[in-house]
């Protein structure tokens, strides 16, 4: 077998299980949604449809598929059709680069191993914009416009402040590829970049909120307002990739946070900070990386219900005039640190 | 493989471009507007067959994700009917003619003058340190030079968006 299909055929393994296990994260995510809402407010949520009512994704895909796809006589159609396919593509390509694992075998666990990886990450994140945009301008009203409008407003904003959190992380650790951020952070847990660069942290953990449009910074659907916002006129199947797309892209965003933040696959215990030698350790550090990011996707859905939404001049003000200025000094004062401690 | 990627992405540059500024199916700005993202992932593409992955990533980061996005915002903000109805003027052609030819000349006049590539070895490094250091070092000048012009810009922006000025 030649080196080139070899390649091949293992990234194939690699894309399908990473997208079989992105889809059934996505399917369940939505689940704990409703458990932890529930048990929250004092209520039973979903346990009709099997055990603890562990079917109901099932049971929600079935019925997507087969209501009635109702397309109204007013909206623009190809981009009535491009958009909800547009909003699940970017969360998709992200995890292409995450290091899942470090090996098994000899076969590196990530699909892509980008030497400008988080770049890269940026430059498709920056993308998911257009699908809501798109679905905005496409249902051609006005609640579903103002809350594309929003939303590339919001986006923008803490795009900025995101990317800029991240630098003091590659200034201290001196490259863009995630392989080595993860190797940065190995030895003890306070190598972990959470400590290192708690400031980064904080901005990041915050931007990501927006970024993936949850509570409290769900602006583009808040319903009191925009009566749902930008899926307003989306019906069936079309309605429920808006929403496997807004959890694919917490998914991403948590795995993009573990491993630039919380040591990636890595335990600083029993050697598990090292590649692996033998096939169960590969295993185990993938069940580790996959912990890890559910721990903090199960974060995130919590805070979805603890927390009220901000007034839209309030995010403005809090993206532009607070973090994007303390993401700057946070630069600043990282690679001057940097430049007395080194020298 | 290479050459036929090069050609592809090269097909579907010129494509997507024609498409921005002559579309015969729509004269809607915003189909424009995402024809230009295309165009410029495209490029984007024939960056990576270059193997300027740093390139590649900031084209998209920069021009797709957020200069488009704003373009797509004052457009959807505009009244968009006046537009499409609006025709070619013989003055809008002749203009724009003139101003692609000028560029077209300058890039043409360029590569006259400038030699072959060097036959490298490409590797699949992004290089973002060996591209620091060209910035800070040989192309210190022109780097702070555009960084001025931006600052130029963007105090333009804000005295223009200052409603009363005085």
């Amino acid at each position: 077998m030649t080196p080139f299909s070899q390649f091949a055929i293992f990234s194939a393994i690699k894309i399908i299980c990473v997208f079989a296990v992105t889809m059934f994260i996505v399917a369940y995510a939505v689940w704990v949604e409703r458990k932890v809402s529930a048990a929250i407010q004092d209520r039973h949520g979903p346990n009709r449809v099997g055990p603890f009512g562990l079917l109901q994704p099932a049971a929600d895909a079935v019925k997507a598929f087969l209501k009635e796809d109702f397309t109204p006589a007013h909206v623009r159609k190809v981009y009535y059709w491009l958009a909800p396919a547009i909003v699940m593509i970017p969360s998709l390509l992200t995890i292409a680069i995450i290091p899942f694992g470090s090996q098994l075998g000899h076969q590196k666990m990530v699909i892509a191993d980008l030497n400008v990886g988080v770049l890269y990450t940026f430059g498709i994140v920056s993308l998911g914009v257009y699908g809501i945009v798109l679905a905005g301008y496409a249902a051609n009203s006005k609640y579903p416009f103002l809350g594309g409008i929003r939303s590339s407003a919001q986006l923008i904003s803490y795009e900025i402040a995101m990317g800029m959190s991240v630098i003091p992380v590659f200034l201290l650790v001196g490259g863009l590829n995630l392989s080595q951020v993860i190797s940065y952070q190995t030895g003890s847990i306070f190598h972990w970049l959470i400590f290192k660069c708690p400031l980064s942290f904080i901005i990041f953990l915050v931007a990501m909120f927006a970024e993936t449009n949850r509570l409290p910074f769900d602006l583009p659907e808040s319903e009191q307002e925009l009566a749902g916002g930008y899926n307003v006129e989306y019906s069936s199947i079309k309605f429920a990739l808006f929403f496997m797309g807004e959890y694919a892209a917490v998914t991403a965003a948590s795995a993009m946070l573990v491993t630039l933040f919380l040591g990636g696959w890595t335990l600083p215990i029993a050697g598990l900070d090292r590649p692996a030698a033998t096939l169960g350790v590969g295993i185990l550090q993938i069940l580790i990386f996959l912990a890890k990011m559910l721990v903090v996707e199960f974060m995130v859905i919590w805070i979805r219900w603890m927390w009220p939404r901000f007034r839209y001049d309030q995010l403005m003000d809090l993206g532009w005039r607070r973090f994007i200025p303390l993401a700057l000094a946070n630069i600043v004062v990282t690679a001057l640190v940097l430049c007395l401690v080194v020298k | 493989m290479q050459d036929i990627l090069f050609y592809i992405f090269a097909y579907l540059a010129l494509q997507f471009g024609f498409l921005v500024v002559a579309n015969p199916f729509s004269r809607n700005p915003v189909t424009s507007a995402m024809f230009l993202v295309l165009t410029i992932a495209s490029l984007a593409g024939l960056f990576v067959l270059l193997h300027a992955f740093f390139l590649a990533a900031v084209q998209v980061l920069v021009y797709a994700g957020a200069v488009m996005v704003l373009f797509l915002f004052v457009i959807m903000l505009l009244d968009l009917r006046a537009e499409e109805r609006e025709r070619l003027r013989t003055f809008e052609v002749v203009a724009g003619l003139i101003s692609a030819g000028a560029i077209l000349f300058i890039f043409l006049a360029t590569l006259v003058h400038s030699p072959p590539g060097i036959q490298q070895s490409p590797t699949a490094e992004g290089g973002t340190i060996a591209l620091g250091r060209l910035l800070f070092s040989h192309y210190l000048l022109p780097f702070e030079i555009v960084s001025v012009l931006l600052l130029v810009a963007m105090v333009g922006v804000v005295l223009l968006s200052k409603k009363n000025l005085k």
